[in-house]
């Protein structure tokens, strides 16, 4: 059963990328360096490469596996700042933590790698509003949960736009950075999205 | 700690990271080991984690390693390479918060004097206060 999950993430995870990469490439050209999308696209082609070997690990190691390969194969920040997100799950999956602790881990991990936090328009504006969700909304029935957690992504991503970026690429652009929306933020929310999918079909 | 800081350039672009070795090879000289990195796996503008970990291992030295980057990704990518060092490694390789062809020469010029890792990036961010 978990087999079946790991590998129905890792499909969706990356046929999202895959079918978001130019758009994300796109938001990225505006406002940073413009290889956001082609980027995580590389990292998510090597984890689907991976599919199965990764699928028949347990979940702290597959998801340890999996940031790995985002490190080493995405080429720009996205790499490390996702890599080490699922790596942080990775360590709390280990010491036994429930989602809600996996991710508060994944989250502190990037803040650490970024050196950021909330407010500079960042993948981080998405992650820690659905975080906060996650850890407040826990107790719900499951199809509850994942409409508030879809909802707190979208609402988090669209507040990127108004913001001025003070981390990362598009903080070079100061206020020219203000009315577009951020594509680390829209990669995360478009990754959310694809785990909420599975998650939902789960019986 | 003996011998001479080894130093690793990196850059988005393979050809701005030859180029400043090619720099330091011509205004120091060729006693300081000097690796160039840059581009991504695909071999695009970018940088490589990998690629990275190669470079500090081909410039290893007891007296520690100099890491010279240029925009975002390239430190960010370069943490992790150091990061993902063993504990004993970990300790003698640094990041020098400078711009990379000015600091990649300062430090050069400071290691080619036999001076510690602290003081090659002393050196090398001390452009930016000058």
């Amino acid at each position: 059963m978990t087999e079946a999950l790991l590998a129905a993430l890792i499909d969706r995870t990356a046929a999202t990328i895959a079918a978001e990469a130019e758009a994300l490439t796109g938001l990225d050209q505006a406002i940073g360096d413009g290889d956001h999308g082609l980027n995580l696209r590389r990292g998510f082609e090597a984890i689907a490469a991976e599919r199965a070997r990764l699928s028949a690990m347990a979940p702290a190691d597959a998801l340890h596996q999996a940031g790995m390969l985002l490190v080493m194969k995405v080429g720009g920040a996205s790499g490390p700042l996702y890599g080490s997100l699922l790596m942080g799950m990775a360590k709390a999956a280990k010491a036994g933590g429930d989602l809600p602790a996996q991710l508060a881990e994944g989250v502190a991990q990037v803040q650490k790698r970024g050196k950021s936090d909330a407010g500079a328009k960042t993948m981080l504006d998405v992650l820690i509003p659905v975080l906060a969700t996650l850890q407040t909304q826990a107790g719900r029935p499951r199809p509850e949960l994942i409409r508030a957690i879809r909802q707190t992504a979208d609402d988090a991503r669209e507040a990127t736009k108004p913001m001025l970026a003070t981390r990362g690429r598009a903080s070079f652009l100061g206020e020219r950075s203000i009315g577009h929306y951020d594509p680390g933020a829209t990669s995360s929310q478009l990754l959310i999205h694809a785990v909420c999918d599975v998650l939902a079909e789960q019986p | 700690m003996s011998g001479i800081v080894g130093l690793v350039i990196v850059s988005h672009s393979p050809e701005v990271a030859r180029g400043t070795v090619d720099m330091v090879r011509q205004m120091v000289g060729d006693d300081v080991p000097c690796a160039a990195c840059g581009g991504n796996p695909a071999g695009g503008l970018g940088t490589d984690v990998g690629q990275i970990q190669a470079a500090i291992r081909s410039v290893w030295s007891a007296a520690g390693v100099a890491i010279l980057v240029d925009l975002g990704g390239a430190e960010m990518n370069a943490e992790m390479a150091i990061e993902l060092l063993d504990d004993a490694s970990r300790q003698l390789v640094r990041i020098c918060q400078a711009p990379l062809v000015e600091g990649a020469i300062l430090a050069a010029a400071e290691a080619s004097g036999g001076a510690s890792l602290a003081e090659v990036c002393a050196s090398a961010e001390a452009w930016q206060a000058a």
